[in-house]
């Protein structure tokens, strides 16, 4: 078995809003390998960018995150202090943000804040830290290494800086990167580019990844397992293979019959589409997330929860009431699977 | 023989761009020699990397900047002679974000019947059953004529921009990254959308975008621009199932579908865009073209007719490019 880095139980995370409390994300449970790709695919208010804080503990002040369970390479980290905590950021647990300009400094020169990425957790002389970074930076495609390390942020291209970012992230040589929508900011060719890049580097250097993303066509190439989140829950989980071959859930069918795929959907025509909106995740909330807005909802759906159940395959598990002969009857039907 | 409504010739424009402080300033042609022609009820997709020249363009057909060189016609009249009412009655945007693109402080009726009100329409007493018809036409329901912008969700807010700029019944639209800030499921919903009032209303579409997926879906016609030139322009089906320019073909190849049997492509594109102050001589493409030959950084290609368009590079030209490369 693959030596486990990150192990998540039903963390919870609630943020006091005026009208009550808000439940951002309800109890998300998934764990993540070594040399293993998670995406987490949702749209926007799903929790995917909560649930990769709440990991960090990087959440705002007034949220409140619980756990039964937050384990990172067998060490309890929901109990740990923040000074704990600061050792193991960007030490054994990198990140990369959406967009690089705001996560670099720009008072400081890219040399700069890679040194200092190093000096804070390993005692090592300027020079190390120095060699370490122009590898990295030659490692993650930059020409020129040694001059960019006088450079400032903003003297780079976008697609350069989230290099940049990325080369920052391994100076310590982390076991886990939570990148959470690495190429949201760029240019399709500088994306495919990006993410060709940290596929490559994940497998060498054996890392974790999560991957937050709310690009299908990310997903479905990089992902080795799959979280389709919704409303503040996991709704589908399982290998890229599963989840975008034999879509259970009807949200996960639903997205996939939204976007136009090339050489799928004929031009021109109508393309499928979930009516509705999200619900409001603030308050109790005991019912299917996702039945207002699915076409297959019967009256047991508003009733109470609904649990992850398993789906046919090993690993594949989706939260619905629907049995997975009638799912996948339905996803046959839609085109989607 | 269908109707040209906009056609664009040899339009330039450039932007005085300062190098330093006692230095000169040096020119930056963000849209260099561009002519393209759309007709009416065409769907034409303007695609490329950020910084190709692809808003300035749209910013031209506006009216909102004059073109340097060139001109752009409106249904046979020059831009330039067309009173700025009457060309906003025949063009109008539609932007990318709609949470930057509506008035936070006026109301969803205002915001739609404020073009009504600036071209001073004669009936201000249909003003508003007009906005309502127009707000169920894009599937918004009438009763949020009163409601803020603040109060609707990212989609219902594109369909605000959306009503906006159809009240006034113009022939074109410029959509400006119409879906690229909304969800997948809301994106769905607004192409749909577009493409039904198309046909509704007998509408020209200009559409930039650099999802190709989309462009795909949409799209009757494609032009590719690369460093404010296009360099492939062709009807949707021919360029994507036989992209020629070796840039069209990267630009396909990063389109990530979601197929988990494939891996990420690698583009073979080197990673730096060029500095469009100082643009690579010869074809601007050549340093980032895997199929880059001698003459290519000396001589500027011709366009190559193919098809319904034609293709800007030296592999389709017989005499210059496939003989020199034999030699």
């Amino acid at each position: 078995m693959a030596e486990r880095i990150l192990e998540v139980e039903n963390l919870t995370v609630d943020i006091p809003v005026g009208g009550g409390m808000l439940h951002a994300v309800q109890g998300i449970s998934f764990h993540v390998d070594k040399g293993e790709t998670l995406c987490i695919v949702g749209e926007s208010g799903c929790g995917k960018s909560l649930t990769s804080l709440a990991v960090m503990d990087l959440l705002p002040k007034k949220a409140i995150r619980g756990a039964n369970k937050l384990e990172l390479g067998g060490e309890d980290i929901l109990n740990a202090g923040e000074r704990r905590m600061s050792d193991i950021r960007g030490n054994t647990m990198g990140m990369i943000f959406q967009e690089p300009m705001t996560s670099l400094n720009p008072a400081y020169t890219i040399g700069n804040q890679m040194e200092e990425a190093l000096k804070r957790h390993r005692k090592v002389s300027t020079r190390e830290a120095r060699d370490r970074a122009i590898y990295l930076l030659e490692k993650v495609g930059i020409t020129a290494a040694e001059s960019r390390l006088s450079q400032y942020p903003h003297q780079l291209s976008g697609g350069l800086r989230q290099r940049v970012m990325i080369a920052m992230t391994l100076m310590c040589g982390p076991n886990l990167i939570i990148a959470d929508e690495p190429t949201t900011a760029l240019d399709v060719t500088i994306q495919a580019q990006i993410l060709l890049l940290l596929a490559e580097l994940q497998r060498e250097f054996e890392m974790g990844l999560i991957l937050i993303t709310h690009d299908l066509g990310v997903v479905a190439r990089i992902a080795d397992r799959v979280a389709v989140m919704y409303a503040g829950q996991v709704v589908e989980q399982g290998t890229a293979d599963q989840v975008f071959n034999r879509p259970t859930h009807p949200y996960t069918q639903g997205l996939l019959d939204c976007i136009p795929i090339p050489g799928k959907t004929e031009r021109n025509k109508p393309l499928g589409s979930i009516p509705g909106i999200v619900p409001s995740l603030v308050g109790p909330f005991h019912a299917c997330h996702f039945a207002e807005r699915c076409q297959y909802a019967f009256d047991d759906c508003v009733k109470g929860d609904i649990d992850m159940r398993p789906a046919v395959e090993d690993g594949h598990e989706y939260r619905c009431l629907l049995d997975p002969e009638t799912c996948r009857a339905n996803a046959q039907k839609r085109g989607v699977a | 023989m269908s109707e040209t409504v906009i056609s664009a010739k040899d339009v330039t424009r450039t932007f005085m761009i300062s190098a330093g402080a006692f230095k000169g300033k040096k020119p930056l042609h963000a849209v260099n020699g561009v002519s393209l022609e759309v007709e009416r009820g065409e769907v034409l997709a303007l695609v490329g990397e950020s910084g190709c020249g692809k808003t300035t363009f749209a910013k031209m057909l506006l009216g909102l900047l004059p073109p340097t060189q060139g001109t752009i016609e409106f249904g046979g009249k020059p831009v330039a002679d067309v009173e700025r009412l009457t060309l906003a009655k025949m063009v109008q945007p539609i932007f990318q974000d709609p949470y930057s693109s509506l008035n936070p402080r006026k109301s969803i009726g205002s915001i739609i019947t404020l073009p009504l009100k600036v071209q001073n329409d004669p009936n201000p007493a249909t003003w508003r059953r007009r906005a309502e018809e127009m707000m169920e036409l894009v599937g918004l329901p009438p009763r949020l004529f009163e409601n803020f912008p603040n109060q609707l969700s990212g989609g219902q807010r594109q369909r605000v921009a959306i009503a906006r700029a159809l009240i006034n019944r113009p022939e074109v639209v410029i959509c400006d990254e119409p879906t690229s800030a909304l969800d997948v499921s809301v994106q769905s919903q607004i192409l749909n959308l577009l493409q039904d009032l198309r046909k509704e209303l007998n509408l020209t579409y200009i559409v930039i975008s650099h999802n190709l997926a989309v462009v795909e879906h949409i799209a009757t016609r494609v032009a590719v621009m690369y460093l404010g030139r296009i360099v492939e322009q062709k009807d949707t089906e021919s360029l994507f199932d036989n992209p020629e320019h070796p840039y069209t073909k990267a630009l396909l190849e990063s389109v990530l579908t979601p197929d988990p049997s494939l891996d990420v492509p690698d583009t073979h594109l080197g990673a730096a865009y060029p500095n469009p102050v100082d643009p690579p001589s010869g074809c601007t493409f050549n340093p980032r073209c895997a199929r880059v030959m001698d003459h290519c950084s000396v001589i500027e290609p011709k366009k190559i007719p193919s098809g319904k368009g034609f293709v800007q590079c030296h592999l389709y030209d017989e005499n210059e490019g496939r003989g020199r490369a034999a030699s």
